[in-house]
């Protein structure tokens, strides 16, 4: 038998007829069935499941008609051509028999090439249909397939990535379930100084290509954040990351936010995101438009990651979004767009939060369009307390474990001051000690405080006061860059000193700058106890925050020449050393 | 959408023309255009004066026409953009790659 070759079953009452059709199919190739009436035709489609079904109209026990219909309920999804035969010659007759779910019909006395032609034309339309279903189905599978791994790999990625300090009180954002596979991540660590460091980015294209690129930027993000290192360095990673493992032409915009809530102050770089959106409680939200490349794209010697500097008071708002946001539509197929957004942030409800306002925005705006879910928007409330865990603290039974006896000594000098942070280093080099490791975020403080004092008011000069206003602000970054450049030949030292106590250990840190120092025997954070309520917001905070935190802080020399003195103690269940009290606090 | 090529009088300039959206469905047709493209082309002008609309993937075919062009020493402009093709240049601050005229 030929390819072409069909089971084919014939249900006439006729015998003779039923003859002529068989052996007449049978010279074209064909396997034949029989049945005498509608009752036997259905019994042998159940069990025999023939590729064609030929009928006669009129036959006893069940006619036709009705054998068709229930032929048509059993072959289900099968595709199965029922065709009439049939000696009736009226047209209303031959409807009713196509209106019963025949296909077709053949009329008697029969023609060998009609019949031959209709039924390799049947059985082609079958093949299709057959093959059609098996493509359906197969595209069905790969789908359910691909949906699994899907899931499988965005387990993988929250591994990798996890949700950081996503879940803080003051962050609230939205991101469809597997925006990964639209390319959108968001990554949020808390910064070992308390403050906190949030990256939103979106990679070109979409599915695999697009997530895969995610991974490494999540390792770099979280890894580098936890060690102190700052947004600027982090984009510069990545960048560099990216433009090696990406080909041409796959990239990712991005903007990074690093908040320190202490200082009230943001910093802000944008490449290729729609615009960043500072909304304060007063005055006009204020827009921070891509300024740069998205990361990926240039080589690392030519990237810019120059941080916009924004002042930022407690209560405000810093909104990010990716461009699913503005490429919202509505029934009419207009996009929401910046203009939208700008509606949006001016329409808001004085007393509501813009995270809602402009979630309910956009919702509202492309009601009735066509769903789609693959925006990201993330909405950070500068507060002076989010309650940010700091890093995790290893077992404290190993708070003994480690060095614990050692001295650094460590100096950067001339255009090294402008083009490099010490922190990363010098706390990676304290979380050495067990014991200081779950006081990280001090720790980094303390290192923090006294090299950006040295660097900005004993080298560089610039005059705390100017930070008291807005303006004052941005001039006070402007200028700490213009002076970086030419910073000539200065240079800050860096000795750390540990050591081994009853209670626990002891860091020393001692730090000199070549700058011309300063009267610290007048200054009022030295002399008094206590914070005044009438003391400048930024003046002397620095000072005020190391004194609270040490043992003791002393000046020397010029007033270039900084000492501190910081106590640890092991947990009060391992302590040896008398009362317990307040274990790890020891605050004058 | 259909891209268009054609020499400029000078001889050295191809100049590719995208009608319609300019996106990742234009991907094959776009590097056709310039890669077989005739010998002696040292200028590419990208007309976008039909183009109604651009995304990230049409930035990423730039990318690579401006690599296959030399990278850093590739000439090409980018000419006629629509203002929301040029919105989404500018976000991405492709002028400092591009002349965008």
């Amino acid at each position: 038998m030929s390819d072409d070759s069909l089971r084919v079953l014939i249900a006439d009452d006729s015998g003779t007829d039923r003859l002529i059709l068989k052996s007449l199919l049978k010279r074209i190739g064909h396997e034949v069935l029989e049945a005498a009436d509608g009752l036997e035709a259905v019994a042998i489609f159940q069990r025999e499941q023939p590729d064609i079904v030929l009928l006669d109209a009129l036959m006893p026990q069940m006619d036709g008609m009705e054998a068709a219909r229930h032929i048509k309920a059993l072959s289900g999804e099968r595709m199965v051509p029922l065709i009439f035969l049939t000696s009736l010659n009226e047209a209303e007759d031959l409807a009713r028999c196509l209106e019963a779910g025949g296909d077709d019909f053949l009329t008697k006395p029969y023609n060998r090439v009609i019949i031959e032609a209709k039924i390799h034309a049947f059985g082609r339309m079958q093949r299709m249909h057959d093959t059609l279903s098996r493509q359906r189905d197969m595209i069905h599978d790969r789908n359910q397939h691909l949906l699994e791994e899907q899931t499988i790999a965005k387990r993988v990625f929250d591994n990798v990535a996890h949700t950081g300090c996503l879940n803080a009180p003051n962050i609230r954002y939205h991101a469809s379930p597997l925006s990964i596979f639209n390319g959108d991540v968001l990554f949020a660590s808390p910064r070992p100084d308390g403050g906190m460091l949030v990256f939103l980015g979106d990679f070109t294209g979409h599915g695999l290509p697009a997530a895969i690129g995610a991974m490494p930027v999540a390792e770099i993000f979280y890894g580098m954040a936890s060690k102190g290192f700052g947004a600027a360095d982090i984009l510069k990673e990545i960048n560099r990351k990216l433009g090696r493992i990406l080909p041409t032409g796959r990239f990712c915009c991005g903007a990074m936010a690093e908040a320190d809530f202490k200082l009230g102050q943001l910093k802000v770089w944008n490449g290729g995101l729609p615009e960043l959106w500072l909304i304060g409680s007063q005055g006009e939200p204020l827009a921070c438009s891509s300024r740069f490349l998205p990361l990926g794209i240039l080589p690392p010697e030519r990237f810019d990651s120059s941080l916009e500097t924004l002042q930022a008071r407690d209560g405000d708002y810093l909104l990010m979004m990716t461009d699913g946001l503005l490429e919202r539509q509505n029934a009419e197929g207009e996009l929401f767009g910046e203009a939208g957004v700008r509606r949006t942030l001016r329409q808001r409800p004085e007393a509501g939060h813009p995270f809602d306002a402009m979630l309910e925005g956009v919702e509202a705006f492309s009601k009735g369009a066509r769903e789609s879910d693959d925006l990201t928007l993330f909405c950070l409330e500068m507060s002076g307390n989010p309650g940010l865990a700091t890093l995790p603290e290893s077992a404290s039974s190993s708070a003994l474990a480690g060095p614990t006896e050692w001295r650094c000594d460590y100096e950067i000098r001339e255009q090294t001051l402008g083009e490099f942070s010490p922190l990363p280093l010098l706390l990676h080099i304290c979380m050495e000690v067990p014991g200081l490791r779950a006081r990280s975020g001090e720790i980094y403080t303390l290192l923090s405080e006294i090299y950006n004092n040295a660097l900005e008011h004993g080298i560089l000069a610039l005059p705390s006061e100017w930070k008291h206003s807005r303006d004052g602000f941005e001039q006070y970054y402007a200028e700490r860059q213009r002076r970086l450049k030419t910073v000539g030949d200065h240079f800050i030292r860096f000795s750390l000193h540990h050591t081994r106590k009853p209670w626990g250990g002891q860091l020393r840190v001692i730090c000199e700058d070549s700058g011309p120092g300063f009267d610290f025997s007048r200054h009022p954070v030295l002399e008094s106890d206590e914070r005044h309520a009438d003391w400048p917001r930024y003046a002397g905070r620095g000072l005020f925050l190391l004194k609270r935190l040490t043992k003791n802080i002393t000046f020397h020399g010029k007033g270039n020449r900084v000492e501190i003195v910081y106590d640890w103690r092991l947990p009060v269940a391992e302590s040896d050393d008398g009362p317990a009290t307040d274990p790890g606090k020891q605050r004058q | 959408m259909s891209i268009q090529t054609r020499l400029a009088d000078d001889g050295e300039t191809l100049v590719i023309s995208i009608e319609g959206r300019f996106d990742f469905s234009t991907h094959q047709a776009f590097r056709d255009a310039y890669e077989h493209g005739e010998s002696g082309v040292h200028r590419y002008v990208v007309d976008l004066t039909d183009t109604t609309y651009l995304d990230s993937s049409a930035l990423g075919m730039l990318l690579l026409l401006r690599d296959y062009a030399g990278g850093d020493s590739a000439r090409i402009s980018i000419e006629n953009c629509n203002s929301d093709v040029r919105r989404i240049l500018s976000i991405s601050n492709f002028e400092q790659l591009f002349a965008i005229k």
